[in-house]
């Protein structure tokens, strides 16, 4: 039974993994040029169906669809800017690794930069602080001289 | 006190955004296609592949696009909603039959009952890419001029219906 469930699954597995790859090598172009100007767009593009993954690395469905496009419009001589904004026109900004810097982007951008310099800010100000509550704790002569006797005192006690 | 006060503050601003993260829907990506023209198209009908419709035929009406498939189970869950609309007679429903075969297609809608006025057929997909489609079923509101005025990703249940459909397609009609 065991055994049987095992060749099965082997069995799955290999065909998954042939028709997947059988589904890749489908539309590769001709051109070596243009299927590495379409993967290098490929990987700065988001595929919108599993948002974690680039164009380049999904296999879904949509994705193989956009990098067809891709090399359609590339053999079609346009520009990288231009299939870029094709696909911005359609699906927005999110699909772009690179997100343009604009008002609505601006808090991506600048944000982490905000964040350390509040984080810097931050710092100075606790250390100065704690340099002036140093100074502060500092003893007078007067309080040193008494703190040595009462050293000293001390030394003599544990003799 | 007060040196814990600094840390909870932090944490509860971290909580709240946490919160308002878990509450968004990251599938609902802000389409640009909003207040655009509709993109063109001119497509075989489904029950007819002899037949074309352009979108230049639905121009001067308020009319809404699905796109739907066959093979898309989400499409079921909103197939009633659907159906009711067009019982409703309130706007007109045209279907874009995205990446489908015609005759499972046609299976689908003699099972499910058909609540489009007209489907096409978008075979390979292209002008659900022009769409914007990345994961069916959408659904669009176009109005008289041919501008998209809302757009739906996801399947539409009666809330989306009465809340945000209806009452823009109303004014638009106005």
């Amino acid at each position: 039974m065991r055994r049987a469930l095992h060749s099965v699954c082997a069995a799955l597995l290999i065909a998954f993994v042939a028709a997947a790859v059988g589904k890749e090598a489908v539309p590769t172009a001709a051109d070596p040029a243009i299927e590495q100007r379409s993967m290098q767009l490929a990987e700065e593009l988001r595929c919108l169906v599993c948002q974690n993954q680039s164009l380049a690395d999904s296999h879904a469905e949509l994705a193989l669809d956009l990098k067809q496009q891709i090399r359609e419009q590339l053999k079609a001589g346009k520009s990288d800017a231009q299939v870029i904004d094709f696909m911005v026109e359609r699906y927005g900004d999110f699909v772009l690794y690179r997100p343009p810097f604009k008002a609505t982007t601006a808090l991506l951008w600048l944000g982490p930069f905000l964040l350390l310099l509040a984080t810097v800010a931050g710092l100075f100000i606790y250390l100065r602080r704690r340099r002036s509550a140093l100074a502060q704790g500092e003893l007078s002569t007067e309080q040193s001289a008494r703190a040595q006797a009462l050293l000293a005192g001390g030394a003599e006690h544990q003799k | 006190m007060k040196r814990f006060l600094i840390p909870l503050g932090i944490f509860i601003v971290l909580v709240g955004f946490l919160a308002v993260g878990l509450q968004l829907n990251p599938r609902e990506v802000p389409s640009p296609l909003i207040d655009k023209p509709a993109p063109p198209f001119m497509l075989p009908q489904l029950a007819d592949p002899q037949r074309q419709l352009s979108h230049k035929d639905l121009l001067g009406q308020v009319w809404v696009l699905n796109v739907w498939a066959s093979w898309c189970v989400s499409c079921r869950e909103e197939h009633p909603v659907l159906v009711e609309l067009a019982k409703s007679k309130v706007v007109p429903l045209y279907g874009l039959n995205y990446k489908d075969k015609r005759d499972e297609a046609l299976a689908w809608l003699t099972k499910f009952g058909n609540p489009y006025a007209l489907s096409v057929m978008d075979t390979d997909g292209r002008i659900g890419i022009d769409y914007g489609v990345y994961g069916v079923p959408e659904t669009y509101v176009i109005d008289k001029q041919g501008v998209i005025r809302y757009k739906r990703i996801g399947p539409v249940d009666r809330e989306v219906l009465d809340a945000k459909i209806l009452p823009l397609v109303r004014k638009l009609q106005g």
